[in-house]
């Protein structure tokens, strides 16, 4: 799978949630988009990635 | 001191050349949000000439405001859309503006938006940040011309300003800043490296502007 550019391997197919979870992002301040489209939240606990997927996440810290 | 708009245009296109001036006279761009960063963003597009602005901010000048945002003492209390109008008028009374004095909602988003080419992100909440974002991926398809969005998220704290820069981070959406550097952390927010950022979103703004893609 290919998360904001680079090659990472996925044993088995993994929730977008749970995805986000272990690699510790808070799911009200990521955007994820799966092959060029986004995921909305509602979704993030439904759709699954695969190490076929090209994921794009982006990430807000506050401040401004 | 009354300046002509042809003195003014003029004398700015004599600094970035004619051609220049003419495609950021012809750019509308809407801020959402006019503190730490929005306020000076603002100046800086109206310092360049850039020919509509759409600010939005629901706020008012506060005390709390004026270590790091654009506005005087003398305008404390003052809604901040009629206070960085009256900045704006004493720098360049001659670029349209259009006044919003609301809280932005995902709601209204397809719709707040529908005029301008480019959308500035420079709320303070992480959250804020994350739902005008999530907003502008979901209504690019409702929009009938590609619209850019330029976002911030780090520029809290003492760090290196060399830390701050800017990238594209998905199809016609940049984000600027260090990434990290959280407000959340109590590590404090200076006039400094809060301007690094917004002087970083102002210039990506031009250059979009000017026909470049790139950070």
């Amino acid at each position: 799978m290919i998360v904001n550019g680079n090659k990472i391997s996925l044993e088995a197919p993994v929730t977008v949630a749970a995805f986000l979870e272990e690699k510790g992002y808070l799911k009200s301040r990521v955007v994820v988009e799966k092959n060029g489209d986004i995921v909305p939240k509602a979704s993030f606990e439904t759709v699954f990635l695969d190490d076929r997927d090209e994921i794009e996440i982006v990430h807000f810290v506050g401040g401004g | 001191m009354q300046i002509s708009k042809e003195q003014y245009e003029n004398c700015l296109a004599e600094r970035i050349t004619m051609e220049a001036y003419e495609k950021l006279a012809a750019g509308r761009v809407a801020i959402a949000g006019l503190g730490g960063l929005g306020s000076h963003i603002a100046i800086m597009l109206a310092r360049c000439g850039v020919g509509k602005l759409h600010l939005i901010d629901f706020d008012e000048v506060d005390l709390s405001n004026i270590h790091r945002q654009a506005y005087h003492l003398s305008q404390i209390g003052k809604k901040k859309t009629e206070a960085i109008a009256e900045l704006i008028c004493e720098i360049n009374p001659y670029i349209k503006l259009h006044l919003d004095d609301i809280r932005v909602e995902k709601e209204q988003v397809a719709t707040l938006f529908a005029d301008e080419d480019i959308i500035c992100e420079a709320f303070d909440h992480a959250e804020a940040k994350t739902m005008l974002l999530e907003q502008f991926l979901t209504n690019r398809t409702v929009w009938i011309e590609e619209k850019k969005l330029v976002t911030a998220s780090g520029m809290a704290g003492f760090a290196s300003a060399n830390t701050i820069i800017t990238r594209q981070v998905l199809k016609n959406v940049y984000q600027c800043g260090d990434g990290v550097s959280d407000i959340a952390d109590d590590i404090g927010l200076t006039s400094a490296r809060v301007t690094i950022c917004a002087a970083h979103q102002a210039n990506m703004i031009l250059r979009l502007l000017l026909g470049e893609k790139t950070p």
